[in-house]
């Protein structure tokens, strides 16, 4: 049946009346397209808004449809009538034409009459944008977000008045929200009245929206300008002198050259190239060449030149020192008019000093985070060093030794979560059987020797990196979080931390607690504390000073094998991670006081928050940061050489 | 001199002349004019051309190393301070005389380049040109305010012993007044060498960052004279350096003075206790050894042509330690062995000369197991033979005491010994 019907009307296509004369050529949408019907069939760029504006202005149901199909290359031209139809491609030579008013089916027809409107990338842009208003109102939900998401994107002055209609509709309350918030936003940038925008940056004082800074930071800019007296008028921000800040002498001079104030300054380059032109007999206006080797010579030579007409004069310093004292400078308000920009000012000061606040709270996030890294890093050495005495110059190589367990359990185990389970007790049990192969050949024949064990330890330290270089390669190798890590945790635009750091300091707080507790109530923390105060006398209690010693570097290395598997998380593995990592630990623990796990604790903070405010102060730079870091704990050391907590009584002489 | 003669003939002996106190240092000072001639006699530039022009430079940047292995066990051996330091002091004689170098080469190629200019230069545009061509490289184009004397030979050749020299003593003054000790000490001036190279890491650094100053080994205004000529020159002068350096050392050593350090390292507190300014000695030596240290790098570096940060990391004063700590701490020709065979066998196996081992499953390259070797070998060293290779000498000389007990914690004879330090 039907192929009949497509049949008779290929056949009787041609034979027929046009169909177009079935189109209603008087519907409104028809005749607001015609009237704009140039500007659409000649589809160009620069011309087209007024069609578009016009066809969403225009408030009809079926423009939306017109705009739809327009962009989707679906609307043609008959060449004959100059009306509009939707048409869709039947096969190479016919279209199925429809009417753009109502929809309806006129047919189908041959294209040898219809052209198509093609319209380019850029055209198709313009009309997502107008569509955007009918977008908001659809049932849709997840279109009516993302007609927000391209408002945001690309606000332009007409979507004001579709926000302000869609505000007072229905829809769930975050989405209003966002619209009111989009409106208000729109309406300091757009709004006709200084008032509404005036009551609109007012509505967001203290808002720490970066997309109200972006719509706040536009209003507040200014123009420099230079007059010979200070102008009066509300658009005047502020007044600037050369050569402070905000303004260089040679920047301020320029300007007065712009504005037709003084005349030009001539650079050096330019100067000696006008010379070099007007060489004549090995002279230059009668000086010569030769002489030309200084800068006084040279600005002689062009003031000559200048009073014989060859180069246009410029000004000396002493002119430019004398226009520059004898004019203001001062910054003028172009953005917006001056009670708008005076109260984006306002707002934007009140932003500023909610976003120092945040900034401040982000970076102590940031010193904390770095500090339980610092703290791990150190706790095992506390042990080593601070419990036993030993330096231990190897225990950087520990925690490298701990990331790559984690990493090749990682190799075996694919599935990230239960790695990381298994590889904590395992990179446990092979740092703890390093410590104690370590402390039973090398350090037990070094005890009372700091200075050798300082040595052998970092002989250690070498063959272990060398070691893992040619076991691993020089390469990065990853050690991948479970899924569960990613991302961060937001607070609101400024501060924010990520899951990793916080895992990171709830494992600080794990350690710090097991360290209390084996210290202070277990048997082995009990022989532990004996053997550290007085050797003889708790060997003569019955406590082998032997197996405490060995035990104690082990738990030592053990730790520093765990705080491996986390570092490497949060950095990559390398086998120089250890020596990234090792003077810095020396410094947390000799800084915290030596002996005292809340030493180390306070060490970790101080040299955590110092690097991340040091930082802060120079952020370009870490390593500027670093170093002055370092310097500063030199100094600190000067004034407390035992640290923070200091060991008292007779321990502190050993 | 005079109160070493002093102290001795209040002592009721006869005054001794420093060389007939110490025998091994006519035949250190035999040996080394005897290497000086060989390598002369063997070299491309005024010998039969047996050893190439680039061997001798190895040998001659082999003595400066061991010009700052002497002042490394000055330090340690003798003091009894285990700097982690000194070749960060190294590298700054190193960069001084650098500065002068490449500032002083780059101001002939710009001068000549402007030459050719219509105008006569002015100082302005080759002071700018110099700076362009040296900074261009981290994107800066004038002179950072520490090049102020780069122009200058004397005052950049003053600087090769005030950098150092006034860094040791700054640093000095404030960690031995707070009486930091030991390893304490150790790892503060680890922390000042790791703070130093890092800041030289930085591009604003007015050093070049990472790119480090480079082209050193080429002499300003000798540019006709050719490098087997050049490197024979910086050979005598490192040949001359060590062998002064090697006699003022025993100048220190020896003596009143010497006994006073000696003192200071085996015990301290009895040391100050007896009224000895100990903080006052400290600081002469670490002074001491840091400006010999600076012109130890100032003569290392043009022979070897470039200078960058990754010089002065940590690690590098480590490997001091581990030369005098093989070769022997506590009696001076023991560091020069120690750096000379350390620094050698280390060129000789990371070059790729070494034969591979082949083990049939595994073939050892020891460009690769180098490393670990010599950090096996230094625990060895540490834990078997801490007087290291020149205990050697002690068995030939069969020169050993019989007085005390216990084993020897140092090396040199009258050090603290196990049994009497655990009191």
């Amino acid at each position: 049946m039907t192929r009949i019907l497509l049949t008779l009307a290929c056949l009787l296509g041609p034979l027929l009346s046009a169909p177009a004369a079935a189109q209603q050529a008087d519907a409104p949408i028809q005749v607001l397209l015609q009237e704009h019907g140039e500007i659409i069939a000649e589809s160009s760029r620069r011309s087209i808004g007024p069609a578009i504006d016009a066809l969403a202005d225009s408030g009809m149901p079926e423009a939306q449809a017109v705009l739809e199909r327009w962009q989707a290359k679906e609307m043609w031209i008959d060449a004959a009538s100059g009306l509009f139809v939707f048409a869709e491609e039947v096969d190479r030579d016919t279209l199925r034409i429809f009417d753009v008013a109502t929809g309806e089916d006129l047919g189908e027809v041959p294209d040898d009459t219809y052209d198509q409107l093609k319209p380019n990338s850029g055209i198709r842009g313009m009309i997502a944008a107008a569509l955007v208003r009918f977008q908001l109102i659809d049932p849709d939900p997840t279109v009516r977000a993302t007609a927000l998401d391209a408002i945001e994107r690309d606000p332009e002055a007409s979507h004001l008045s579709v926000l302000r209609a869609v505000k007072g509709s229905d829809g769930t309350p975050d989405f209003l929200t966002r619209v009111e918030r989009l409106e208000r936003l729109l309406t300091i940038r757009f709004a006709e009245e200084d008032a509404e925008r005036i009551a609109a940056i007012e509505s967001f004082a203290g808002d720490l929206g970066v997309d109200v800074r972006a719509a706040l930071n536009p209003l507040v800019a200014t123009r420099l300008e230079a007059a010979k007296t200070m102008p009066d008028g509300p658009d005047i921000a502020g007044r600037l002198y050369p050569d402070r800040e905000g303004l260089s002498a040679g920047d301020a001079y320029v300007l007065l050259v712009d504005a037709g104030l003084a005349p030009p300054r001539i650079s050096g380059e330019a100067q000696r190239q006008a010379l070099e032109s007007n060489i004549q007999n090995g002279a230059v206006a009668g000086i010569e060449v030769a002489t030309l080797s200084t800068q006084t010579a040279r600005d002689l030579a062009y003031r000559a030149l200048a009073e014989t007409g060859a180069v246009d004069p410029v000004a000396t310093e002493g002119e430019v020192n004398a226009a520059l004292a004898d004019h203001v400078f001062f910054a003028r308000y172009i953005g917006a008019p001056p009670a708008v920009a005076q109260a984006a000012a306002l707002a934007l000061g009140d932003i500023g000093n909610k976003v120092a606040f945040n900034r401040s709270l982000d970076l102590a996030l940031d010193g904390i985070s770095l500090a339980s890294i610092y703290f791990l890093a150190a706790i095992g050495l506390a042990i080593t060093f601070g419990v036993m005495g030993v330096i231990n110059m190897a225990h950087g190589e520990f925690i490298m030794m701990g990331a790559y367990t984690g990493f090749v359990v990682q190799q075996v185990v694919p599935d990230y979560t239960l790695s990381i389970i298994l590889a904590i007790p395992l990179a446990f049990a092979v740092t703890f059987a390093a410590g104690v192969a370590m402390e039973r050949l090398v350090i037990r024949w070094l005890y009372h020797r700091p200075l050798e064990t300082l040595l052998a330890t970092f002989g250690v330290s070498i063959a272990l990196q060398q070691l893992a270089k040619n076991i691993f390669g020089t390469q990065a190798r990853p050690l991948t979080a479970p899924g569960w890590l990613d991302g961060s945790l937001v607070v609101n635009d400024i501060v924010s931390i990520s899951y990793i750091r916080i895992a990171i300091f709830v494992l600080a707080i794990l350690f710090l607690a097991m360290f209390l507790l084996v210290m202070n109530r277990t048997r082995l923390g009990l022989e532990v504390r004996a053997v550290t105060q007085n050797p003889r006398m708790a060997a003569s209690m019955g406590i082998n000073p032997d197996r405490i010693n060995m035990l104690t570097f082990g738990f030592g290395s053990g730790i520093a094998g765990i705080a491996g598997v986390a570092i490497g998380l949060y950095a990559k593995v390398t086998s120089e991670m250890g020596a990234d990592y090792i003077v810095q630990s020396f410094m947390t623990v000799v800084v915290g006081g030596v002996g005292n796990i809340w030493g180390t604790l306070l060490g970790a903070t101080m040299v955590g928050f110092l690097q991340k405010g040091i930082e802060w102060l120079n952020p370009s730079n870490t390593l500027a940061a670093q170093t002055y870091m370092i310097l500063f704990i030199i100094f600190f050391i000067q004034f407390r050489p035992r640290g923070i907590i200091p060991l008292k009584g007779r321990a502190a002489e050993v | 001199m005079a109160e070493t003669t002093l102290s001795t003939q209040r002592a009721g002996r006869k005054p001794r002349f420093l060389l007939a106190d110490n025998a091994s240092v006519l035949i250190f000072m035999g040996l080394l004019a005897l290497f000086t001639l060989g390598v002369t006699v063997l070299s491309e530039g005024f010998g039969i051309g047996v050893i190439s022009t680039s061997f001798v430079k190895t040998l001659g940047k082999t003595l400066c190393l061991c010009l700052v292995a002497l002042a490394m066990d000055l330090v340690w051996g003798y003091c009894g301070i285990l700097s982690l330091g000194h070749m960060a002091f190294f590298g700054l004689g190193g960069y001084a005389i650098g500065m002068w170098l490449m500032y002083a080469r780059t101001e002939i190629i710009v001068t000549e380049s402007l030459a050719a200019a219509a105008l006569p230069p002015t100082p302005q545009e080759i002071s700018d040109g110099i700076a362009a061509q040296i900074f261009g490289v981290v994107g800066a184009s004038e002179f950072p305010p520490i090049w102020a004397f780069a122009h200058s030979l004397p005052l950049q050749l003053a600087a090769v012993v005030l950098v150092p020299g006034l860094l040791a003593l700054v640093f000095g003054w404030l960690a031995f007044r707070s009486r930091v000790t030991g390893v304490y000490l150790s790892i503060l001036t680890q922390a000042m060498t790791l703070a130093l190279s890092l800041y030289l890491f930085q591009n604003d650094s007015g050093l070049r960052g990472n790119n480090g100053l480079s082209g050193l080994q080429n002499l300003p205004g000798l540019g006709d004279v050719p490098q087997s000529t050049v490197s024979l020159w910086f050979f005598w002068a490192s040949a001359l350096a060590l062998g002064l350096g090697y006699l003022l050392c025993v100048r220190v050593v020896s003596g009143k003075f010497g006994s006073v350090i000696r003192a200071i390292r085996d015990d301290e507190s009895r040391a100050r206790f007896l009224g000895y300014p100990v903080e006052g000695y400290k600081l002469f030596i670490f002074t001491l050894t840091a400006i010999l240290a600076g012109i130890a790098g100032a003569l290392y570096y043009p022979q070897a042509g470039i200078i960058n940060p990754a010089e002065i990391a940590p690690i590098a004063s480590i490997y001091l330690a581990v030369w005098v700590a093989i070769g022997g701490r506590g009696r001076l020709y023991g560091a020069v062995i120690g750096a000379a065979f350390v620094s050698l066998l280390s060129t000789w196996f990371t070059g790729g000369q070494a034969p591979d081992v082949s083990l049939g499953f595994y073939t050892i390259q020891w460009v690769d197991w180098w490393t670990v070797l010599l950090g096996l070998s230094f625990v060895a060293v540490t834990l078997f033979a801490p007087k290291g290779i020149g205990g050697l000498f002690d068995l030939i000389a069969d020169r050993r005491h019989q007085d005390r007990h216990g084993a020897d914690l140092g090396p040199e004879p009258g050090a603290l010994r196990e049994k009497e330090s655990q009191v």
